[in-house]
């Protein structure tokens, strides 16, 4: 068995990156010029890489399968993004940042890594602002901050509700500059079908055109894979249509180990399900929890009334009303970390609760009644304008009037390729950057950190190691591609792939089998785990999977643009990784962060961890289909933090 | 909310590729329900063509929460549909009548040729952006972020700006197929902030060329792509963007 090695530097967890960075090998400037690297992916962590190195003189393509860089998911991120500068003066530090994430990630993340996001995290406000980011300001002209859940202090910086967007057009315009000096050749609607290994070192990449259909291959001397996460395993997630998790698990295939796959976040703040047709889920900011008391009716029979439409939320009055996270939680209140937020919402609709007139009767509300009672309805006009008027868009009623409904949705996931202190996996040569790996989150991520975390690995970590890997690849000559036969068997076998799914031939439509997969998954990997239903999630994806080799149905020519064929591509990968997911959720006896298993709860339905038996990351490798994986256990260790359980009852 | 089912026709243009003639087909559509999204009436149309074995109709999109700007569509003669201030994505179907025919038609522009159906190439966007949409700093080595303070007026104004989306529907519904609202919410944006106001003129003068080059028309000021702006960018931008524009010329 490999023995994973983590690579953290020497020294004290506050001298760890300094060392790294002392000590690290360097490329010289005219050396950089003959060396190629790949980024797939334009989100807030390859924009920021592709932008970063090629200003440091490396030649870069970039990648995206939509129509522009500009598109790509982070973009969809409402509420902020964490630093620890302490503007508030209200104790935040370096540490507690630290702390905070490591706590919220239910101590199940790396220390090492984790404290360098922390340090970093100052650098991103920096540069943002500098690229003309306008964030959220106070009359004085400084910048605001506003409070996210698992914090006590105030340290997300914001954009109205629109800051992953904001942040996102920041490291678009660096990215922007750099194509047009020529130091970045960009590729838009070209998917990522393969990595190409040559003598063990990731060398390149396959790609289909999706306008043309045609593949190609493209040399690097070091690939970056930026391509989010895969929670559209799901179906219904609040994440973009076109999300997948293709190029991770391509990579899976050829070496890489995928860590700690059942950890997926469930957002507690989404508009609750409407409809068979639902295409998506749509995010309610977190930031909402500032000012919205999230509660049911004390009494069933008024839930009852609700669903039936006989009772409106505004007929019960506050002492038949459950605010159930601030009676649970005094400490934090509605603040409470997502995962909790999850299940307390769960823990309130299983028990029949829930106020959504939908089959399984999913709903709870956000009230923001209170707030305007104290504050006036302009204030939490210019705070959440944006987000009540795209709310009113979609469910048609007034949240200045009446409480919002929301229900927990699949947001994101922690888990992702398994990789090192220097971002890079299990392939040499291979780095993953941002949602993408798995590094920082742990069992659960905190909310305002998905931006802070791909951006420090897009501008201020991989600059730096990937320097680190390239230092002895200078010698290493360009490769042509039609030269080379590790090109053309990649090549070969994507042809032969997609070959393979245009002559199944069947009856069932690409979305008609992906429904079906994301229910097997949200009811049984889902936000209640049991080995029971894990087993049973195992046996139906694999049914499914042969379902679908036997019976998908893609029409036109894989030779030409075909968005059947996109979608069954991805979708074959997810018919893969959902099975992964379970196994990995079988395995881990023990609940922590967004990976609840039932049998391991307190007797107040808190989850309960299992550091003796389960304090690692559990990377997987592949072994051929329909064979078990092999299990790799990275032991974490916790030298600046104590462990303790999450609590987040008293402060 | 009351939720209802109706039964419409949907006229759309299919086109093959670039290089093929479009032509408008009639799909009928029963028992939608109005509380279904637009784009997912459109999955329920595709669902069914996949399911007759026919292609299904080619459209962009992807966030479907309105922020990534990457659908499109002329509904009824409008960018993004008959409701104001949202995205395609967005658009619920409460906003059609029960027996209605919805006419669907890409954006038509000749700075967005057609890829398929309903589908432009819209890459001229980034292109302008290339030729100096940013501020031209490094990673690294900047100052600290609250070394410059803004005034909130302006750093509003400036996120007022900074919500343009990149979708098109300016370009799509200005007559002359100009692109100088998506241009000038840019120019405007970081002309208004310390940061960006020291290459305002140059930036001014740089996109303006390449939008020019690349053959988008010239604004004659009706106003239009205001109305139609899925964020509400203001046609004031345009002004900022012509007064920098000017300066960049007189400093000539």
């Amino acid at each position: 068995m490999t023995k994973l090695n983590s690579k953290i530097p020497e020294g004290q967890i506050h001298e760890k990156w300094a060392n790294y960075k002392a000590h690290q090998n360097l490329v010289n400037p005219s050396n950089k010029r003959k060396i190629d690297i790949i980024i797939v992916g334009t989100g807030l962590a390859g924009a920021s890489a592709a932008a970063s190195l090629a200003e440091m003189g490396f030649k870069v393509k970039n990648f995206c399968y939509q129509d522009s860089p500009r598109r790509a998911h982070s973009i969809a991120a409402q509420g902020g993004i964490n630093a620890a500068k302490n503007y508030q003066n209200d104790g935040d530090s370096i540490y507690r940042l630290f702390y905070d994430t490591i706590k919220g990630g239910d101590y199940r993340a790396r220390e090492a890594n984790v404290y360098r996001l922390a340090e970093v995290s100052n650098d991103i406000i920096d540069q943002s602002v500098a690229q003309g980011v306008p964030f959220a300001r106070e009359y004085g002209g400084l910048l605001d901050n506003r409070s996210f859940g698992g914090a006590q202090v105030s340290r997300t910086f914001y954009a109205r509700g629109q800051t992953g967007q904001q942040l996102l057009l920041g490291a678009y315009s660096a990215l922007s500059r750099q194509i047009g000096l020529g130091n970045i050749e960009m590729y838009p609607r070209v998917e990522m079908m393969d990595v190409v290994v040559v003598d063990g070192r990731a060398r390149g990449i396959v790609t289909r055109n999706l306008v043309t259909g045609k593949i190609e291959s493209h040399f690097a001397h070091a690939v970056v894979l930026a391509t989010g996460g895969y929670v559209n395993v799901y179906y219904l997630s609040t994440n973009a249509m076109g999300s997948n998790s293709s190029a991770a698990w391509k990579a899976h295939k050829k070496g890489a180990y995928f860590a700690n796959p059942a950890y997926v976040q469930i957002h507690p703040t989404a508009i609750p399900v409407h409809g068979e047709f639902q295409s998506k889920l749509t995010l309610m900011s977190e930031s909402l929890r500032n000012d919205g008391r999230i509660w049911v009716p004390k009494k069933k029979e008024d839930a009852e009334a609700i669903r039936q439409g006989t009772k409106k939320p505004n007929d019960i009055p506050d002492e038949d009303r459950d605010f159930y996270l601030e009676r649970r939680y005094p400490a934090f209140g509605n603040l409470v970390p997502r995962d909790v937020a999850s299940r307390a919402a769960k823990e309130r609709t299983d028990h029949g609760f829930g106020i959504e007139n939908n089959p399984t009767k999913e709903g709870v509300y956000l009230d923001f009644k209170y707030a305007i009672d104290r504050l006036g309805k302009g204030v939490i006009e210019a705070r959440y304008g944006n987000l009540f008027q795209m709310y009113e868009k979609i469910v048609d009623q007034d949240p200045y009037q009446t409480p919002m409904k929301i229900f927990p949705a699949l947001h994101y996931a922690m888990g992702g390729l398994w990789v090192d202190y220097e971002l890079q996996s299990t392939i040499p040569g291979l780095f993953v950057a941002g949602e993408a790996n798995f590094s920082d989150h742990g069992a659960n991520r905190l909310g305002a950190s998905a931006l802070m975390q791909g951006l420090a690995d897009g501008y201020f970590v991989l600059p730096y190691t990937i320097q680190n890997y390239l230092a002895d690849q200078i010698g290493v000559a360009r490769m042509k591609p039609s030269e080379r036969p590790e090109f053309k068997e990649a090549e070969e076998a994507v042809k032969a792939h997609i070959n393979k799914l245009m002559s199944v031939k069947g009856t069932e439509s690409v979305d008609s089998i992906h429904r079906r997969l994301g229910l097997v998954m949200w009811n049984k990997v889902g936000m209640g785990r049991t080995e029971a239903g894990l087993k049973e999630a195992i046996t139906e994806i694999k049914a499914l999977r042969k379902e679908f080799w036997a019976n998908v149905r893609i029409p036109g020519s894989a030779d030409a643009m075909n968005v059947e064929l996109e979608k069954a591509n991805r979708l074959a990968d997810f018919l893969e990784l959902g099975e992964l997911m379970a196994i990995d959720a079988l395995h881990r006896n023990e609940s922590c962060g967004g990976h609840l298993r039932e049998e391991y709860q307190t007797p107040e339905g808190e989850a309960l961890r299992d550091d003796n038996n389960f304090m690692y990351v559990g990377a997987w490798e592949y072994k051929g289909e329909n064979t078990q994986p092999d299990l790799h256990k990275e032991e974490l260790k916790y030298e600046a933090i104590e462990v303790k359980s999450r609590n987040y009852k008293t402060a | 909310m009351s939720s209802k089912n109706i039964n419409i026709t949907v006229k759309v243009w299919r086109q093959q590729d670039a290089k093929s003639k479009g032509i408008f087909e009639s799909y009928p559509l029963s028992n939608i329900s109005t509380d279904s999204s637009f784009l997912e009436m459109m999955d329920v149309l595709n669902e069914k063509l996949v399911t007759e074995n026919q292609e299904p109709i080619a459209f962009d999109h992807d966030c479907r929460e309105g922020i990534c700007g990457m659908c499109s569509l002329f509904i009824n003669g409008h960018a993004h549909g008959p409701d104001s201030l949202v995205t395609t994505c967005q658009l619920h179907m409460r906003k059609f009548n029960d027996g209605q025919t919805i006419t669907i038609e890409p954006w038509r522009s000749g700075g967005f040729p057609v890829i398929k159906d309903l589908m432009v190439d819209r890459s001229a966007f980034d292109k302008i952006m290339q030729a100096g949409g940013f501020v031209s700093v490094n990673t690294g080595g900047v100052p600290d972020a609250n070394a410059i303070p803004i005034a909130q007026a302006d750093a509003e104004e400036a996120m007022d700006a900074a919500a343009c989306i990149g979708c098109g529907a300016c370009v799509a519904t200005c007559k002359n197929s100009s692109a100088m609202l998506f241009v000038s919410a840019k120019v405007s944006q970081l002309a208004l902030l310390p940061q960006g106001k020291i290459e305002a003129a140059r930036r001014a003068k740089n996109m303006v060329a390449k939008m020019d080059e690349l053959g988008f028309g010239n604004c004659s000021n009706t106003g239009a792509c205001e109305v139609e702006c899925p964020k509400g960018i203001s046609l004031a931008h345009i002004a900022r963007l012509n007064r920098e524009f000017l300066c960049a010329k007189v400093k000539e």
